[in-house]
């Protein structure tokens, strides 16, 4: 039985199932690998040629390069897996979080100190909530 | 027999980690997350137990996508801090309680809780977050550990009313072990949060309430909350706030026994990109 279609119903969010998993393998098991010092030198030095090692798709390839998390995990990608690229960066998690939600690392620890993102308009796909484009009507 | 006598439940952020190893646990951001464990450490000291029963998740640190179990019992003697990247946190190796964890694992899988065994295994903040904030600042922890991994992070995870179920099982086997232990049960993880894609940043106050009193009121009935609920409400990585739902279920009165008194309640927004929730519950007598 795959997942509940429900769980594609929530705006700004991609559940990691199974199917995302296997699309996003290579892409994670590669973020795994700068867990060890060296991997992570290796990368630093020639990140093209590190990714090449890989067998992932250019796109992912490119997505990595880019640091586009969003784009990394429409590909597959998790959070949990993604945040080794951060760390190898120097980046915090509230780094990364903000990083892909189009607001400035300023506006987005702001955003939390005051409570954080609200709940009002982002349960479901098509409300007028700021994690999601206004619907067109 | 080994009883268990208080169940704990807390958030386990990495960013609270780092603040407590980085000596930032006075600065006005941090003290608002660090003075909710000020009771709690006290009775601690007041109520050492022997074995911690601690239930926590692998965040892609031990258990990449070469493996994910949904159930992981650490049956093994020790276990290191783990390097995710930053280092090793610089906090006491855990020391396991084998002979228990190999009686669980035996008892909850004749139930038809199918558990993996692991004896080899770092653990990650997950497990060790909560340990620094309750324990404070030590040498060694003051007591015997026993982590169990939940699968949260690739869906299907298991449901609420799977994981109350498998905490009573787990309560019953605890209390069938010979030996005259105090055992308690953490849950940790949540509470609302989300890292990633354009909600990330999400915070839900008043269902993290809601589902922190039907926890103590009514957990039978919360465990039925499905999972796209947690998701959708509580954010992507809210649904860690089902393995509250293991420690409840061991509780005495998931059992048949009278209700447990909350020693303490404790709700703070922000801690990096989280809501901090903290609550202790002890079992009567």
């Amino acid at each position: 039985m795959s997942l509940d279609k429900a769980f594609k119903d929530i705006p700004g969010t991609t559940v990691f199932d199974a199917e995302q998993s296997r699309r996003g393998y290579w892409l994670n098991q590669f973020c795994m690998s700068l867990m060890k010092a060296d991997n992570r030198a290796r990368f630093r030095a020639d990140e093209r040629a590190y990714l090449d090692e890989w067998k992932m798709s250019e796109e992912q390839k490119q997505a990595v390069l880019d640091r586009d998390l969003n784009r990394c995990i429409a590909l597959g990608g998790n959070i949990y897996f993604l945040s080794k690229i951060g760390a190898t960066d120097g980046k915090s998690f509230q780094q990364m979080a903000g990083s892909m939600t189009g607001m400035s690392e300023e506006a987005y620890r702001e955003m939390m100190i005051n409570g954080g993102r609200s709940i009002e308009g982002n349960r479901r796909i098509g409300e007028h909530g700021d994690a999601q484009r206004p619907r067109e009507d | 027999m080994a009883r268990i006598t208080s169940s704990l439940y807390t958030s386990h952020i990495p960013a609270v980690g780092a603040a407590f190893d980085l000596g930032k646990t006075e600065e006005p951001y941090w003290r608002k997350v660090f003075s909710g464990y000020e009771f709690t450490k006290q009775w601690e000291k007041a109520h050492t137990p022997d074995v911690v029963f601690l239930v926590y998740n692998d965040h892609a640190t031990a258990f990449s996508l070469a493996m994910i179990p949904t159930f992981a019992i650490m049956t093994g003697p020790e276990f290191e801090p783990a390097d995710e990247g930053y280092g090793r946190r610089p906090v006491p190796k855990v020391i396991g309680h084998p002979e228990l964890a190999a009686h669980i694992a035996s008892e909850v899988i004749q139930q038809d809780f199918d558990l993996t065994m692991v004896n080899e295994i770092d653990v990650d903040h997950g497990l060790t977050v909560p340990l620094s904030c309750v324990f404070g600042k030590v040498d060694a922890w003051p007591c015997r550990i026993i982590p169990f991994a939940v699968n949260v992070v690739q869906h299907p995870v298991p449901s609420g009313a799977r994981c109350f179920a498998l905490g009573q099982a787990i309560g019953r086997a605890i209390e069938s072990y010979p030996e005259d232990l105090n055992v308690q049960i953490w849950g940790t993880g949540g509470m609302s949060h989300q890292l990633q894609g354009p909600r990330a940043g999400l915070i839900n106050r008043e269902w993290d309430n809601a589902f922190l009193d039907k926890l103590i009121d009514d957990p039978a009935a919360l465990s039925k909350t499905p999972n796209i609920e947690y998701v959708r409400e509580a954010g992507s990585e809210g649904i860690e706030l089902v393995m509250w739902l293991i420690a409840r279920g061991a509780m005495a009165d998931a059992r048949g026994g009278p209700k447990p008194k909350v020693a303490h309640r404790f709700y703070h927004v922000p801690a990096s990109n989280t809501a901090v929730g903290h609550l202790v519950l002890e079992n009567a007598g």
